[in-house]
């Protein structure tokens, strides 16, 4: 297997025709890495993804309402109408099925202009009612403080929880904010944290590093919101589905709000659990396709091994012929050849392996140069394009294969020539 | 007492193209002793090639039969036949058939390779061959340096080394003028002197001379077999070792 003789007529063919031996050689490199650097854009793609949704309760379903599409019980199509803290409780009395369930209120009207102002500082930030219980579907980090709490809520305290951006802009740099006062639409609220959502990709109604979280019984009363709840998000319970849970959900609103139970459009849903599955679907896809190419072009590759194995076959007739009169046994042929064409793939492959890292790490050297660059900037889709040990063992076998694959017609042919021929006079 | 190293019995062969059969050997009668030199003559088409590749085992017949130091020689695994080859046979060729891109040594060494003999050993003892032919500083050369009639001695060393009970010689001195013909024909006759029995097929008269014993072959069969007198006593000592 290493003796010097075989190896010897691996280079000579090589070295023979080397403009030849490269462009073949490159078919392969050329597959490899197209699979190699598909392979870890995908993955990037999916590390860019998955890290800003990755903590987000999975089992969690959002609701709203919207304009009635029926009329119903006397009602004209078109009301506006609104849930309330009854729906909420009802809610958790009839619906076994649902886990927590955070109402939540957007103070789109107080939202506006200027609205937060801390002595010489002003900014605009979206302003948010909000349970504790929101912190299970959406969790978030505590860079300073504390959650909203039970207590909060009990006694309708006058604090608030801060977004990054909200820190950044009316706080000096590394000042501790807990017990600090903001005046939030003309009243004051104490803030007692800030947080950092786990999930920066996903937000609803408004960006949440721009957001000041308020109790949300506090919010209620001191911005007039009454009884109203905006939307809230709900988790099912283990092993319940959460499609069917919120079509009990709605079901029961409906029915205490006199909305036509055949009504579709008057109660909106967005269903987290769905979401995930189809955004996995998304991602097998992208998986099986980078992988159809790669394999694709790497096979184009093979065959160009192949064809080459074959013309030097063809060439070495000769010297073939000689070995098999001088002794050589057919397998001894057909493991030259073999050798030979697993040889050519494998180093233009690993060439190609080795290119293709060297090419995704410069992508994710450039991702966290840029990242660090530019810290405000949101959540990025594209995060650490690499490809695994696993996909690297992975590709070397699929090329040793290959190799094999390839040099195997040429092989048998090789075996077919006749000793005979070397003894034939030219 | 002589010891018969190729014997043929009514040899048989026929070439099939399409629905055309050409029938090139018509019952061959043969026998060579351990330690002959023969030459076979013919015109083309006599059937001379035609037998050297079944002594050779490089093709197979159609009837009769052929023992090879007395194994009988039978259709058989390429795998076996190689192995019969290696062991029992050398080549040479009108066209020195070296190896392009291997040293004289390493072409010499080839049959021990295909014997699984490590490399240093059997290129120890390729030397030792280079040196018996005179070749010893040509070694390290490419065939592509050497002279035809050097190449001719790298290709007798090649089919010395694996100790071959006969050697196959088709037209060896083809290519070669003659003055490097004599020195070949010298070579050959020393190897004979060791023991090794020598076919040589050949369409000149001069080379067939210098055998003891020449094969007229004409049209598949045997025309004349008869010893040739003056070639013993043209005998030298030997420079190749046993």
């Amino acid at each position: 297997m290493f003796d010097k003789d075989r190896w010897q007529e691996i280079f000579s063919a090589i070295k023979k025709n080397k403009l030849r031996s490269v462009l073949t050689a490159f078919g392969v490199f050329w597959g490899i890495f197209m699979l190699v650097v598909m392979t870890g854009s995908g993955n990037g793609l999916v590390n860019g993804i998955t890290a800003g949704v990755q903590d987000f309760a999975t089992n969690s379903a959002f609701v709203w309402t919207q304009n009635t599409t029926k009329p119903y019980k006397g009602f004209k199509q078109g009301r506006w109408w609104s849930f309330n803290n009854q729906d909420m409780k009802a809610i958790r009395d009839q619906v076994p099925e649902v886990d927590v369930i955070a109402p939540r209120l957007q103070g789109w009207d107080i939202s506006r202009g200027e609205n937060v102002v801390r002595g010489l500082r002003t900014g605009g930030f979206s302003v948010n009612g909000d349970y504790p219980a929101y912190n299970l579907i959406d969790p978030s980090v505590m860079v300073y403080g504390r959650f909203i709490n039970e207590v909060d809520i009990l006694h309708k305290r006058k604090v608030c929880i801060i977004g990054e951006r909200v820190y950044e802009v009316m706080f000096d740099k590394d000042e501790d904010p807990v017990g600090q006062y903001l005046r939030v639409n003309g009243v004051y609220f104490m803030v007692v944290g800030v947080f950092r959502s786990k999930n920066p990709n996903i937000n609803i109604g408004s960006n949440k590093k721009e957001s000041i979280y308020l109790p949300f019984t506090t919010m209620q009363q001191t911005f007039n919101y009454g009884d109203q709840v905006h939307y809230f998000g709900f988790t099912a319970k283990k092993g319940v589905s959460v499609e069917k849970t919120a079509d009990k959900v709605k079901e029961l609103l409906k029915r205490n709000h006199s909305v036509s139970p055949e009504d579709k459009d008057a109660v909106g849903h967005v269903n987290v659990e769905e979401q995930v599955k189809t955004m996995s679907y998304l991602f097998i896809g992208i998986n099986m396709l980078i992988w159809i190419v790669g394999i694709g072009t790497l096979i184009a590759g093979a065959v160009g091994i192949s064809n080459i194995m074959l013309v030097i076959v063809r060439e070495r007739t000769k010297e073939i012929g000689i070995q098999r009169a001088i002794g050589a046994r057919p397998w001894t042929i057909i493991s030259q050849i073999l050798t030979e064409s697993v040889f050519l793939t494998t180093i233009a492959g690993f060439i190609g392996l080795a290119f293709g890292t060297l090419v995704l790490h410069a992508v994710d050297m450039a991702l966290i140069q840029a990242a660090a660059a530019n810290t405000a900037e949101d959540g990025t889709f594209f995060k650490n394009p690499e490809i695994g040990l696993g996909m690297a063992i992975a590709s070397l076998i699929i090329l040793i294969i290959t190799g094999l694959i390839a040099g195997l017609i040429p092989a048998q042919k090789a075996v077919r020539i006749k000793p005979i021929e070397a003894l034939r006079h030219e | 007492m002589s010891k018969s190293i190729i014997r043929v019995e009514s040899l048989h062969k026929s070439y099939v193209t399409g629905s055309n059969s050409l029938h090139v050997l018509k019952g061959i009668n043969l026998d060579i002793q351990q330690g002959e030199m023969v030459s076979i003559m013919g015109s083309s088409g006599s059937g001379k090639s035609t037998l050297l590749n079944i002594l050779g085992i490089l093709d197979n017949y159609d009837a009769g039969g052929y023992y090879l130091d007395g194994i009988h020689i039978q259709k058989m695994s390429e795998t076996r036949a190689a192995q019969y080859r290696n062991k029992y046979i050398g080549f040479v060729f009108q066209s020195f058939n070296l190896i392009s891109f291997k040293n004289a040594m390493e072409n010499v060494a080839l049959p021990l390779y295909y014997q699984g003999i490590r490399r240093k050993k059997r290129n120890q003892i390729a030397l030792e061959y280079l040196d018996r032919l005179g070749l010893k500083d040509w070694a390290e050369h490419l065939p592509s340096e050497l002279s035809g009639g050097q190449k001719q001695r790298v290709a007798i060393a090649r089919a010395l080394i694996s100790k071959p009970k006969i050697i196959l010689a088709d037209e060896p001195t083809g290519a070669l003028d003659s003055q490097t013909s004599l020195e070949v024909m010298e070579i050959l006759k020393d190897v004979n002197n060791t023991g090794i029995s020598i076919i040589i097929v050949t369409h000149e008269n001069d080379i067939a001379e210098r055998t003891q014993r020449i094969i007229r072959l004409k049209d598949g069969i045997i025309e004349t077999d008869k010893k040739n007198g003056n070639a013993k006593k043209q005998i030298t000592e030997s420079v190749i070792i046993p």
